[in-house]
């Protein structure tokens, strides 16, 4: 069962400085969402909002609420670990855990939640994550080797299968295929196409094409300038976005006139 | 989108102002060679620091050679504590020194990770930057204080746990037999020497796990992995191979220590034995050089060099095989 988010007034400071001010948008379930925008707007930051990845960073906060199917992950008593297991995340340069093999990198977060695995339900869960992060045929007679032995494309689909091993409702990309070449690119595109069936994925991309070729919705975001906090500035259908936008801000940065 | 393309353009035309021009010509040779001159003080310098340490090196292998050597064939009448052969007396002193070292690091290993993981990772960052600093001074105390303490304050107040220790846990070898009523046992030694240790440990320690990727807490704490199972996952195996350079540094600073030891420990001669709190206890070989030098003379002071021989090795192989551990951490990716 996947989820719908809802982002309520929510602002994003680190410290002192706000990077993301007064953002509300609803995601639907099983849809993927891109988040575009110029380096700074704050499309990370709200991204990492989602899961409360936001606040591992000393001195990070947030106020307003985030809401994963009806409940507000801000709210008091809510436990960060609980909302991770169900909001996956992916980031923009692939960390599989360097001294684990690939089997224990699928499994990584699976242990956390069932102590006792047994070999036959590992096995299971490694070939299912594998197969749907599009990885399987490449790695199946290596699972032993070290996750650090791949390629860095591969890599990232084994974070993929990672995140989605522990079965989250929700998908969170930082970014994940600036660190890749367009074939490993392409790769994770074609995946993501049959995550949307299963999962609510939000991706942060600074690749517009990618952002059109993949998404339901796009989410454009900006800043008045520097030290001023994110804004978001558009969010509509993606055919809307990159065809008729209503801003003309929206209009000139997917058009490549950024001002 | 043409606009900006041939803005652009536009300024490829002419140099900015405040750029030179390129010059054309210009040489790629000079006279003298390719090494300036800083390069060569450099060079020399750091290359005479390297042939110092390996002269040092080399000058005190040798001396240990020359003169402990002969005491290796020396019978009775010529030996300290009147042994019957070098080995029986180096035997036991060489046990002595890497039991009572090796049981300072089971104390301080896990203590001194605690100590580091509480100022990387638990600690409110406004204390995290003094408590390191304590740590650094702590490291810097001259052990003759530590072995005061030792001596004057920790053993008396252990004497009573060692006594409810035999009395309650006497069939667990280790507390076997009767207990110290004085509290100056081989334990007593190696926790002043686990003291001493802690904060060169915890120091290293502090270092590597304060240069944890944050790219791996982040994977593991974006599993749902709580901040103790983030440490295990990202921040250990990162550190392993730091964990033991400390352990390793902390080992050479127990194995050579000599006051802490001579001042608590009250040793018997030739003694072996794994027992823990007893009133005999065996002696360590830099507490027993420090001890006998003063009044040794002849073939005496022959056998106290080659017991420095004895710690000169053990320091080298204990060195080597922590190398190949790191080594063999660092082949795995850690």
């Amino acid at each position: 069962m996947s989820t719908a988010i809802d982002i309520t007034s929510l602002n994003a400071y680190y410290g002192s400085f706000q990077a993301v001010a007064d953002v509300s948008l609803t995601i639907a379930p099983r849809s993927i969402t891109a988040f575009i925008g110029p380096s700074g707007c704050g499309k990370s930051t709200l991204l990492r909002t989602l899961n409360r990845m936001h606040e591992v960073i000393p001195g990070a906060r947030v106020t307003g609420s985030v809401s994963v199917d009806g409940e507000d992950v801000y709210a008091t008593g809510v436990d960060p670990v609980l909302v991770r297991q169900r909001v996956g995340m992916v980031f923009q340069r692939p960390n599989p855990f360097p001294t684990m093999s690939i089997r224990d990198n699928v499994l990584a977060g699976v242990r956390l939640q069932r102590r006792r695995l047994s070999r036959h339900d590992g096995d299971d869960v490694v070939e299912r994550s594998l197969r749907a992060a599009g990885l399987w045929d490449e790695v199946r007679d290596r699972l032993g080797k070290p996750g650090s032995s791949l390629s860095g494309g591969q890599q990232q689909r084994l974070c993929i299968a990672r995140a989605i091993a522990i079965e989250p409702d929700v998908l969170l990309m930082d970014e994940p295929c600036s660190a890749l070449d367009p074939i490993s690119t392409l790769a994770i595109e074609d995946l993501m196409a049959g995550l949307r069936a299963s999962y609510t994925v939000v991706i942060v991309t600074h690749n517009m094409a990618q952002a059109a070729r993949i998404s339901d919705k796009t989410a454009f975001f900006t800043i008045d300038g520097a030290r001023k906090p994110g804004r978001l500035v558009e969010y509509d259908d993606t055919t809307t976005v990159f065809t008729s936008p209503s801003q003309q801000a929206t209009a000139d940065y997917v058009a490549g006139r950024f001002g | 989108m043409g606009t900006v393309l041939e803005d652009r353009a536009s300024v490829g035309q002419a140099s900015p102002p405040g750029l030179r021009a390129p010059t054309p010509g210009r040489p790629m040779r000079r006279g003298g060679g390719t090494e300036r001159a800083g390069d060569r003080v450099a060079r020399t310098a750091a290359t005479a620091a390297g042939a110092t340490i390996l002269v040092a090196l080399a000058g005190v292998g040798l001396f240990l050679l020359a003169r402990g050597l002969p005491a290796v064939r020396a019978g009775q009448g010529d030996l300290p504590e009147g042994a019957s052969s070098f080995w029986q007396l180096a035997g036991p002193l060489a046990f002595g020194s890497i039991w009572a070292a090796a049981l300072a690091l089971v104390f301080a290993i896990p203590v001194a990770i605690g100590v580091a993981l509480f100022i990387t990772m638990y600690a409110p960052r406004r204390f995290a930057g003094p408590l390191g600093a304590i740590v650094d001074v702590l490291a810097a105390i001259p052990s003759v204080v530590y072995g005061l303490w030792g001596l004057m304050v920790f053993a008396p107040m252990t004497a009573g746990l060692y006594g409810w220790l035999a009395t309650h846990a006497g069939w667990f070898p280790l507390f076997a037999g009767q207990p110290s009523a004085t509290g100056r046992t081989i334990l007593t030694a190696a926790l002043v020497l686990a003291v001493m240790v802690l904060p060169i440990i915890a120091a290293v320690c502090r270092e590597v796990f304060g240069q944890t990727p944050t790219l791996a807490v982040e994977a593991a704490l974006a599993l749902g992995a709580t901040k103790w199972e983030m440490i295990r996952m990202a921040v250990f195996p990162f550190a392993r191979s730091g964990i033991v350079s400390g352990a390793m540094l902390g080992l050479g600073r127990a194995l050579g220590e000599t006051m802490a030891i001579a001042m608590v420990l009250s040793p018997t001669p030739f003694l072996v034995t794994i027992r823990l709190l007893g009133n005999t206890n065996p002696n360590t070989i830099a507490a027993a050089i420090a001890q006998n030098f003063p009044e040794a003379y002849g073939m005496e002071i022959n056998a106290l060099i080659g017991l420095g021989l004895i710690l000169f090795v053990i320091t080298f192989v204990v060195n080597y095989l922590a190398r190949r551990m790191v080594a063999r951490g660092a082949r795995q990716g850690a």
